[in-house]
């Protein structure tokens, strides 16, 4: 049992990981419906920024992770500025194999000798080793910034949305563009600060995830963004809660599976699962299911 | 021109090209490494039409192209390495093995998976092609030939040229007369709009599966080739970027435009090597040019190169009903 409590809490800490990077493909594709399958790369800048931040500059790490967004927030806005908005009304395809050459440049480039490098990088996390035992489980102090900064920031996220005009621009840009328009809304800006706000929240995964896996590479973010889009997908793309539920759910059936069924199987297990929800709620789990109108 | 000319004619230069690069490698100007990556390209092409008459005629969105094109190249290669007694039966054999089986498992995962639209579907073949890989890493636990993560060896190659040129001649020709049958009229129609197709009496459902299966079936064929090319099979060869590949290919020449995806396919099997060549000292930027000119030509040219562009002799020539040579008169 004890060891059962111990895998929800690991499943847990990268769920909670998926939960911020997923966050971003679902607020993307909820505004210009694009797949952005070049956000993984810019979880992996963050993630690199975050590192260079707290050992070449030697920021202390808040500071590191504050700086990371702000770098991945740049990146993420120039890449819809460059890529995306010259084909935001062609076929939607284009914007996608634009999209997925965003991502092939921003994995090689970053891969250069005079960027990040083509090696891997062990991670040494800038926080003490502290260990809690709480009823024989563990719980580390990572694990608990995991935790506070999400909760925080999904906080954060959510009064921006529902509190803000720039939440409610974004939640009118979504609707529909033209209407949006006429109400006076600033379409390309708000597209462009949705882009901001959802890579500065990979940018931050990218930090924890390198304080969590501490071993980093320039293609890490193929695998990982992946994942989190695959999260965004389950629990209905373009629905915020249904980012971060589908993300739990990913993480829990990815340690799971591994701990109980086969390390080596956890990606199909996770994929099979992700192939019969779609068959029997084809728009995620809390997405509606919309009527097409003729 | 006429039509019968037009097609002697393109049948004409197809053979005098086969000729000039046969020529070539016999003189040796193309050396065995650039003739692996002419029959590289083959199998690019044959893999590469199977999605465009999925995604390009039918408008099935696929991300896991490149499973299929590995559970061709696994079951030919198994096929081959059984039987390889009996020599050049054994690869032909293995060509319809690998067509078939890759047919039939896109058939079985079709009739589930197509009931889903558009990105949707993508995520589900996305999904699908990463069970697929998984199931290969770990497919010599009950098939020790396969060799599962090891990567599979000892697959009888087959370096004629001939071979995969002529493949690829009847793949396109089929893949032509398809398109331009019955069945493959009713494909485009799902593709320009489901529902009214399916009011003037095209069912979306057995359309759909029926391209699904053409199309797996065709990326087997071109799995079948590569394991005959490549002496070591590896679950990674037909991983989610290999699918990612297909799709590249197949949007970049234009849906809908079999010339596109023939000249793209091929264009892209060389495009490394090219990179290469005029790069020299700067070789670790190859992969930034490559992701630049994707951009770049996505942004130019929205539709692909070849969107909307047909080599004529590909085209049937339509038909005129007498009534209207009448009203003409």
């Amino acid at each position: 049992m004890i060891s059962f409590i111990q895998q929800i809490v690991n499943g847990l800490q990268l769920g909670l990981v998926y939960a911020v990077i997923a966050l971003g493909y679902t607020m993307v594709y909820g505004i210009i419906k694009l797949i952005n399958f070049a956000h993984g790369d810019v979880f992996m800048v963050g993630a690199f920024t975050g590192y260079f931040g707290y050992t070449l500059i030697k920021l202390p790490w808040p500071l590191a992770l504050v700086m990371a967004m702000a770098v991945c927030a740049i990146v993420g806005v120039l890449n819809e500025r460059i890529a995306y908005r010259p084909l935001r009304y062609a076929a939607p395809i284009a914007a996608l194999i634009s999209a997925i050459g965003a991502s092939f440049f921003l994995e090689y480039f970053t891969s250069l000798k005079f960027v990040f490098g083509p090696d891997y990088i062990v991670i040494h996390p800038p926080v003490p080793d502290i260990t809690w035992i709480i009823g024989g489980v563990r719980i580390t102090i990572v694990q608990v910034i995991i935790l506070g900064t999400v909760v925080v920031f999904l906080a954060l996220l959510q009064l921006l949305i529902f509190k803000t005009k720039m939440g409610a621009a974004m939640r009118t840009v979504s609707f529909n563009h033209d209407a949006a328009r006429l109400m006076g809304v600033d379409v390309d800006k708000t597209i462009s600060f949705t882009f901001a706000v959802g890579s500065a929240l990979a940018g931050m995964g990218g930090v924890l995830f390198g304080f969590a896996y501490p071993e980093l590479w320039t293609f890490l973010g193929i695998m990982t963004g992946l994942k989190a889009f695959i999260a965004a997908v389950l629990g209905g793309i373009g629905i915020i809660p249904g980012a971060v539920l589908g993300a739990l759910i990913m993480g829990q059936v990815e340690i799971m599976t591994a701990a109980y069924i086969s390390s080596q199987a956890r990606d199909a297990v996770a994929f099979a699962i992700l192939i019969i929800v779609l068959l029997i709620r084809p728009s995620g789990i809390l997405g509606r299911n919309e009527l097409e109108k003729i | 021109m006429d039509k019968k000319k037009q097609v002697i004619m393109a049948l004409a230069s197809v053979l005098v090209l086969y000729a000039v690069l046969e020529a070539l490698m016999m003189v040796g100007i193309v050396g065995p490494y650039w003739q692996e990556i002419m029959r590289y390209a083959m199998v690019v092409t044959i893999g590469a039409l199977g999605l465009s008459i999925m995604y390009g005629f039918t408008g099935q969105f696929s991300l896991g192209h490149a499973a299929f094109v590995g559970i061709g190249a696994y079951a030919a290669g198994l096929f081959n390495l059984t039987f390889r007694h009996y020599g050049i039966l054994a690869f032909l054999g293995s060509l319809v093995v690998g067509a078939v089986v890759a047919g039939v498992v896109g058939y079985l995962i079709g009739v589930p998976i197509l009931r889903l639209k558009s990105d949707y579907l993508g995520i589900a073949t996305l999904g699908f092609g990463f069970i697929v890989t998984n199931g290969l890493q770990n497919s010599d636990k009950l098939i020790p030939a396969l060799g599962g993560a090891r990567g599979m060896t000892g697959v009888p190659q087959v370096q004629g040229f001939g071979w995969y040129y002529v493949l690829v001649l009847i793949a396109v020709i089929l893949a032509r007369n398809f398109i331009f049958s019955t069945h493959g009229r009713a494909c485009t129609a799902i593709r320009e709009n489901e529902t009214a197709a399916d009011v003037v009496g095209v069912s979306p459902a057995r359309t759909k599966i029926m391209a699904f299966t053409i199309g797996c079936a065709l990326a087997g064929l071109g799995g079948a080739l590569y394991a005959h090319n490549i002496p070591f099979l590896h679950p990674d060869s037909f991983n989610f970027l290999e699918s990612i590949n297909y799709l590249i290919v197949v949007v970049l020449g234009g849906l809908g435009s079999l010339t596109g995806t023939v000249i793209t396919a091929v264009g892209w099997a060389f495009i490394w090597e090219v990179l290469r060549l005029v790069l020299g000292p700067l070789y670790d930027f190859r992969g930034v040019i490559y992701a630049i000119i994707l951009i770049v030509i996505i942004i130019m040219r929205p539709q692909g190169v070849f969107g909307g562009i047909e080599a004529s002799c590909l085209v049937p020539q339509i038909k005129r009903r007498k009534t209207h040579a009448a009203a003409g008169d």
